[in-house]
């Protein structure tokens, strides 16, 4: 051993261009140049092209008057009024058909899920058909099938098919009830709100208060009780405040109700349907993911058949389920727009069809669209890490 | 000698099952009601109009005179849901490029072939070219066929072939990416993943076929096609990048490790040790997301490409042939199933190959 003794081991010098540190902030530097010289490019050309082209650019043009008509609308609107003004019409129609089929589709999506657990093999296996058939057809061709080929084949107005003289469906579209509020009505969802909070409140208190002293509270009465009771006193106090404008069948069509048109209908139907199959797998793999030794211990524990679910595979599925389920939600908001191919005016095909065919400001009203899809997926995404981080499981 | 005794009876065989499966108990049996009534439902309309009530012999409407399907419609159109607009002469050029590739992927499939790792780059790598060649001509004598004339269910195939394609190395390099250590390659990956997969399609094709002109240099025009496509790929390569990134995070940490203490670089660490088994676990999302992006190309009829669904559509409202939409609609939901259920039964089969190493542990 020469150098024992001598001066100790010392490392031998890693040059610069093998030194990880050094390469990766190269590295790094080349990409961050990289992007912001694509970055550059792209708006420099874009800037020259419009110029060339005489496109103006800004957002003035949300102020000029729109003057097409839009066939649904849920807020007044009309030839006069504002490009901007559409935009609003186009997003809340994109949000309304969104809403009603998340609804309709976790509804159906929970239900053939659950059969494709059922003991009955025949009810298994009709949830089975439903999946594969549903999820293996283009959305596209689903939208396409409903609308052209079935609303289109229906009754004209006269020979309406007719449920309970309230709901009818014919060619021009669906027609039902329209609620009318009264003034008096908004005291009733007040108190409704007010009651919901309430029955939270008591059921936090419940749970924490069996967590500290281990006596159980049957709070579900009283919780119940608190969410139904005043709303329902406020809605006679007031005089019955909601009144329901029935749709009558006229000469030629309907008057009054509220008339839900074909295009609607048809997406409402293929979105709802296409996504509840997707959902039906996704029940089907949470409650299945609940490892059998779970409900065994459960049972063996004394718990009844519906505490088990509710304690033991319900939080433990919903876990697994949720994430993939807002992503089947989000998916479903993002395929409203394929509204686009049979014009049911929604924010794609009112705005980034009709507006930009009008004012040719592709740019802005493109980024606009986009913007509009990315703040609702962020915002979703955000939600979801904290349900995630509430949810992980703790110690593990 | 005594005769055997009879076998327990209601609990083997047909009846046996049958009271296992149906009717095990009150509610379970109205279940089983419930769903004969949807058999006899839907299942008996739908074959007298498919099978005994329609119209297969003749070529012209006038010989769709029953009551139920004109597969005539879809018999005479034909040629055009395959192949599109290709000229007539020209077909023979899309079939021998599609006989290639199955010629080629089925000497991938033959499990002793020597050498399989140059037939597949060869198929990833030159074969796309010599496809290219072929469809659009212009060398060797071929005639040029312009991509507007490109239609049908060739048209599906090679929009998705490309997307698919494309997909899986962006979406591997942008997985990889995003789980950098290095700060500003995460950063850069993670919004451009984030992007695309926040925004509809539909607006990312409009985008392709609107903007994409604006941000080019002046004057440089490409196809309308080629436009689509690259949005397409964009798109499925931030999807599946998600998807291979669950994957990465799902090999154990000590396997990162190990592969950093053999003293391997970072490329083939990630390449001999981390994604082969990174995709294994992501097979079922990187099929999952194959068939999406398999069935989404039918958004590109919304910018004026005439795919399956298009070129039905758009001879479904030709005035000669009005109100037969119903038969295109079952045919190219017919072809999509098929496609779509055979590609997830093959990932399901995969997956158990490929897990089979663990099984009796």
């Amino acid at each position: 051993m020469p150098n024992a003794g001598k001066t100790p081991l010392k490392p031998e010098k890693t040059p610069l261009w093998r030194d990880p540190r050094t390469r990766a902030l190269v590295f790094q530097v080349l990409v961050l140049a990289g992007v912001v010289a694509l970055v550059g490019m792209i708006v420099h050309n874009t800037l020259s092209n419009m110029r060339e082209q005489g496109i103006a650019s800004g957002f003035g043009f949300l102020d000029d008057t729109a003057g097409f008509g839009i066939a649904f609308s849920l807020i007044d609107y009309n030839a006069d009024s504002t490009y901007a003004r559409a935009f609003l019409v186009g997003l809340l129609n994109t949000l309304f058909v969104s809403g009603v089929g998340i609804l309709l589709a976790t509804l159906l999506g929970f239900i053939v899920g659950i059969a494709r657990l059922s003991p009955n093999w025949l009810i298994r296996r009709w949830a089975a058909v439903f999946i594969e058939t549903f999820r293996n057809i283009p959305l596209l061709l689903q939208i396409f099938f409903w609308y052209f080929a079935v609303l289109r084949a229906l009754p004209a107005p006269r020979e309406s098919l007719a449920m309970l003289d309230l709901v009818y469906l014919n060619n021009r579209g669906l027609q039902v009830p329209k609620p009318v509020l009264e003034p008096g009505f908004g005291w009733v969802i007040a108190l409704l709100l007010a009651g919901i909070a309430g029955a939270w409140a008591i059921a936090h208190w419940a749970r924490k208060r069996r967590e500290r002293t281990g006596q159980g509270f049957a709070s579900w009465p009283a919780a119940a009780a608190l969410v139904i009771i005043p709303p329902v006193m406020a809605f006679y106090a007031a005089g019955n405040p909601l009144d329901w404008n029935v749709p009558s069948l006229g000469t030629f069509s309907f008057s009054g109700g509220m008339n839900l048109i074909p295009e609607f209908v048809a997406l409402l139907l293929a979105l709802a349907i296409y996504t509840a199959a997707f959902i039906a797998e996704i029940v089907r793999g949470g409650v299945e993911s609940v490892p059998r030794g779970q409900v065994e211990a459960a049972q063996s524990l004394g718990l009844s058949q519906r505490q088990v679910m509710r304690k033991v595979i319900l939080p433990q599925a919903l876990r697994v389920i949720i994430p993939p389920l807002t992503n089947q939600y989000l998916n479903l908001t993002k395929n409203s727009s394929l509204a686009a191919a049979i014009a049911y005016p929604e924010l794609v095909s009112v705005f980034a069809g009709t507006v930009l065919n009008q004012t040719g400001q592709a740019v802005e009203v493109i980024a606009v669209t986009m913007g509009v899809y990315l703040t609702i997926s962020l915002s979703i995404a955000l939600v979801m890490n904290w349900y995630d981080r509430r949810k992980a499981l703790k110690g593990a | 000698m005594r005769p055997s005794a009879p076998p327990p009876d209601q609990s083997l065989g047909a009846l046996g099952w049958l009271r296992a499966n149906l009717f095990s108990s009150v509610g379970n049996t109205l279940l089983t009601f419930v769903g004969v009534a949807l058999f006899l439902i839907v299942v008996p309309p739908v074959v007298e109009w498919a099978v005994l009530e329609a119209t297969v012999a003749g070529t012209t409407k006038q010989a769709c005179d029953g009551g139920g399907a004109c597969w005539v419609f879809i018999k005479v159109h034909l040629p055009q849901f395959i192949y599109g607009f290709y000229p007539e002469a020209e077909r023979w050029r899309v079939n021998l490029a599609f006989a290639i590739l199955v010629g080629l992927v089925a000497l991938l499939f033959i499990r002793p072939m020597p050498k399989k790792g140059w037939i597949a780059a060869f198929t990833a790598v030159v074969f796309p070219f010599i496809a290219y060649l072929l469809f659009f001509g212009g060398i060797f004598g071929l005639p040029v066929v312009p991509t507007s004339e490109w239609g049908g269910l060739f048209l599906t195939l090679i929009i998705a072939g490309v997307a698919i394609a494309a997909s899986l190395p962006l979406g591997i390099l942008l997985a990889l990416g995003r789980r950098s250590e290095m700060p500003v390659v995460q950063a850069v990956c993670t919004v451009f993943i984030e992007f695309w997969r926040g925004v509809p399609l539909i607006t990312v094709l409009f985008m392709a076929s609107v903007m994409l002109p604006l941000f080019l240099p002046g004057g440089v025009t490409f196809d309308k096609l080629l436009r689509a496509m690259v949005g397409w790929a964009l798109f499925a390569g931030a999807y599946t990048a998600e998807v291979v990134r669950g994957g990465l995070a799902g090999v154990p940490p000590g396997q990162y490790e190990a592969a950093k203490a053999l003293g391997l670089g970072y490329w083939r660490r990630m390449r001999l040790i981390i994604l082969p088994q990174a995709l294994r676990i992501a097979i079922p999302g990187i099929v999952n997301s194959f068939l999406a992006i398999f069935k989404d190309t039918t958004l590109v009829l919304i910018i004026g490409l005439f795919d399956l669904l298009g070129i039905i559509q758009a001879i479904a409202t030709d005035p000669e042939w009005l109100g037969y939409a119903v038969e295109g609609y079952v045919f190219a939901a017919a072809v999509f199933w098929a496609f779509c259920y055979a590609m997830s039964k093959y990932s399901m089969r995969v997956e158990r190959q490929l897990n089979r190493h663990k099984q009796g542990v």
